[in-house]
């Protein structure tokens, strides 16, 4: 009996322990997939910072996942003080199933709360052996593609829009794109339910032959794996992709962390933030940083998902929504 | 006439070659099967898991226990015993309980307590983690009076608990339910008939009969408290530091092409899984002596 207190003692002092812990200032950033790298080293930035100017201790937790995913799981009460997420419509959802943000989060910090941008490049492999140069190579029988669900992943919603744009400006109707994308759609042998899963898929397991990819999950995978394995083939058409932040009203107003949450998110645009995401092969919006960086990106036609879908709410219930333009081309194979 | 007999027995199996006995394969069929387990096992076993401490160590010991400094996989494998440390227990009361009542007695509901014991088994594991964010989640039952009153449960440690509570629930008591219906009630009824009061027969009699049987299911629900990914996942929110147990761990490091480190945190969960081999088998070969000693 006497063992049995005393394990009783120790799990409940184990449990106060953990509770004991958070007492410093404590964010929660939860971010799509391919931002891993890059928060990792802002983060300590911001950290440096804050000590700097206001002598506080701040430590960020992060977690990371596909976009869709992670904006279900804050909707599910994941207690996240800002989301860093892919694409404004992920966000949106958070606002609509939860009212955790207002409804117009989005212009409460400059470009369209975007402090970075990215695009959809291609990915292959060494000598690109299939000789994929544009959209249009990848609808040819035999060619195998690896991109994420767009259920899921916001990467491959800006994939699976970028393929849909270049086919309506090629071959003049929606109804040609969506059969052009149908055919992409019949290329891919594994959907992952984020970016990083794909790209091990490519990468690690060596499946497929061309990976629709975040511009800086390509480079990354080009940096960790050697110049000699992969090849960067960027498509004469791509879209500019928008990954916006935002600070979770309820939750920073409930654990009293507002103020910074705020600075947090107002740091990824200063210099030093600027640069970090350049470092991290982002598209800086500053022009300090995008002059910088901007040599190490190559020079493609970019159009808004604004210009070619008139905004995420729309292009979500056309495209993402159940039955919408996805399911009936992927469920329909 | 009768001695006669195995007389020319003997003498014609002296004479004649070694005839095969009818409960022995010929030797090429014994040598192909073996051989054939062994490849199997060596294919699906010991490669993977050579493979395993061999990309752990890939880059030298000092990376391989650098995996282990970081802060995150310290807390993830701090987090992992905590929750083994709180599930385990439960399930063993639980488990004990169960089975008492199960092999000891007779009530109406009884085949349904015995499916409900059975459910986590039937049930895929990231079903079961859904289950809790229905009910835990924000939008979910409980939700909204939960945060009102600021209780954390899901992607919280108290959800990623029950979760495992939840899937191991079943390994103690399904372990012990046929031993104890196999022993039968006839030495609990001797021993209250002696005098005994319901606990003391419990200490003295059931207790010690159901030890190696009990010691097994406590192991084999202790790995897999430690081990599971599936319904942790669902309801952890990979908060690093904080929510993320060593498989999810393991995963992380993997997709930030970290596989040193990946396969080291790994390596501490195959070695967990070999210890627990080592003592499931220490344990099988005690019970079955004690069986013997029994009889």
């Amino acid at each position: 009996m006497k063992r049995i207190q005393f394990l009783l003692a120790l799990t409940v002092t184990l449990i106060l322990a953990g509770f004991a812990q958070a007492k410093d200032i404590e964010l929660l950033n939860v971010s799509y997939d391919p931002t891993r790298e890059f928060y990792a080293e802002f983060n300590a930035a911001f950290a440096r910072h804050w000590k700097t100017t206001h002598g506080d201790t701040v430590q960020i937790k992060q977690s990371h996942g596909g976009s869709g995913r992670q904006a279900r799981s804050v909707i599910d009460g994941l207690a996240a003080d800002i989301v860093t997420l892919a694409l404004a419509g992920d966000i949106d959802a958070i606002h609509d199933n939860a009212k955790l943000i207002p409804k117009d989060w989005q212009k409460r910090l400059p470009l369209n709360s975007s402090p970075y941008t990215s695009t959809i490049v291609f990915l292959v492999r060494k000598g690109n052996p299939l000789k994929i140069k544009d959209w249009d190579d990848l609808v040819k029988p035999g060619v195998s593609i690896i991109t994420p669900n767009p259920k899921t992943s916001g990467g491959a919603r800006w994939n699976y829009l970028a393929a849909w744009e270049f086919a309506r400006r090629k071959y003049g109707s929606d109804g040609a794109a969506k059969e052009f994308v149908q055919k992409v759609y019949r290329n891919v042998p594994v959907l992952d339910s984020g970016a990083r899963g794909s790209t091990t898929t490519f990468v690690q397991r060596a499946i497929g032959d061309v990976f629709l990819s975040w511009e800086n999950e390509a480079f990354l995978a080009v940096k960790e794996f050697g110049a000699g394995s992969f090849e960067i083939v960027v498509p004469s058409l791509s879209i500019l992709a928008e990954p916006p932040v935002t600070v979770v009203d309820k939750v920073v107003k409930k654990k009293g962390t507002e103020a910074i949450a705020r600075a947090y998110l107002e740091y990824l645009y200063s210099e030093e933030g600027q640069d970090l995401a350049g470092k991290h092969f982002y598209r800086p919006t500053s022009p300090a940083a995008a002059a910088k960086y901007g040599p190490q990106f190559v020079k493609v036609e970019l159009f808004t998902i604004e210009q070619a879908f008139g905004g995420w709410a729309r292009a979500q219930v056309e495209h993402f929504a159940d039955g919408a333009t996805f399911d009936q081309i992927y469920l329909k194979q | 006439m009768a001695s006669a007999i195995p007389q020319s027995l003997t003498s014609r199996r002296t004479a004649a070659p070694p005839a095969r006995r009818a409960t022995q394969d010929p030797a090429w069929v014994r040598w192909v099967l073996t051989g054939i387990a062994l490849v199997f096992l060596g294919f699906f076993l010991v490669l993977p898991l050579a493979a395993v401490f061999a990309e752990a160590l890939r880059r030298g010991v000092g990376a391989y226990f650098a995996a282990f400094v970081d802060a995150d996989a310290w807390s993830a494998i701090k987090l992992t015993l905590l929750v083994a440390a709180i599930a385990v227990p439960c399930n063993l009361v639980f488990g004990v309980a169960a089975a008492w009542c199960v092999a000891k007695f007779k009530f109406p509901g009884k085949s349904l307590l015995i499916t409900l014991i059975d459910l986590p088994f039937a049930v895929s594991p990231v079903i079961s983690g859904l289950l809790y964010v229905l009910v835990f989640g924000l939008q979910g039952w409980l939700g909204p009076w939960l945060q009102e009153h600021d209780l954390k449960v899901i992607f919280a440690v108290p959800g990623i608990v029950l979760a495992t509570v939840f899937v191991t629930f079943p390994f103690v008591a399904r372990e012990l339910i046929p031993l104890m219906q196999s022993q039968g009630t006839d030495e609990e009824h001797a021993a209250l008939t002696l005098g005994a009061n319901g606990w003391q027969t419990f200490w003295r009699v059931t207790l010690p009969n159901i030890k190696w049987g009990l010691f097994y299911g406590i192991i084999l629900c202790n790995a897999r408290a430690m081990g599971e990914f599936g319904a942790v996942s669902v309801v952890s929110g990979h908060i690093r530091g904080e929510t993320n147990t060593m498989p999810l761990h393991v995963e992380i490091l993997h997709n930030e092409f970290n596989s040193v480190a990946a396969f080291a945190v790994a390596s501490l969960l195959a070695l967990l899984a070999l210890v627990t081999l080592v003592l499931k088998s220490m344990i099988e070969w005690r019970h079955a002596r004690s069986l013997q000693g029994g009889t």
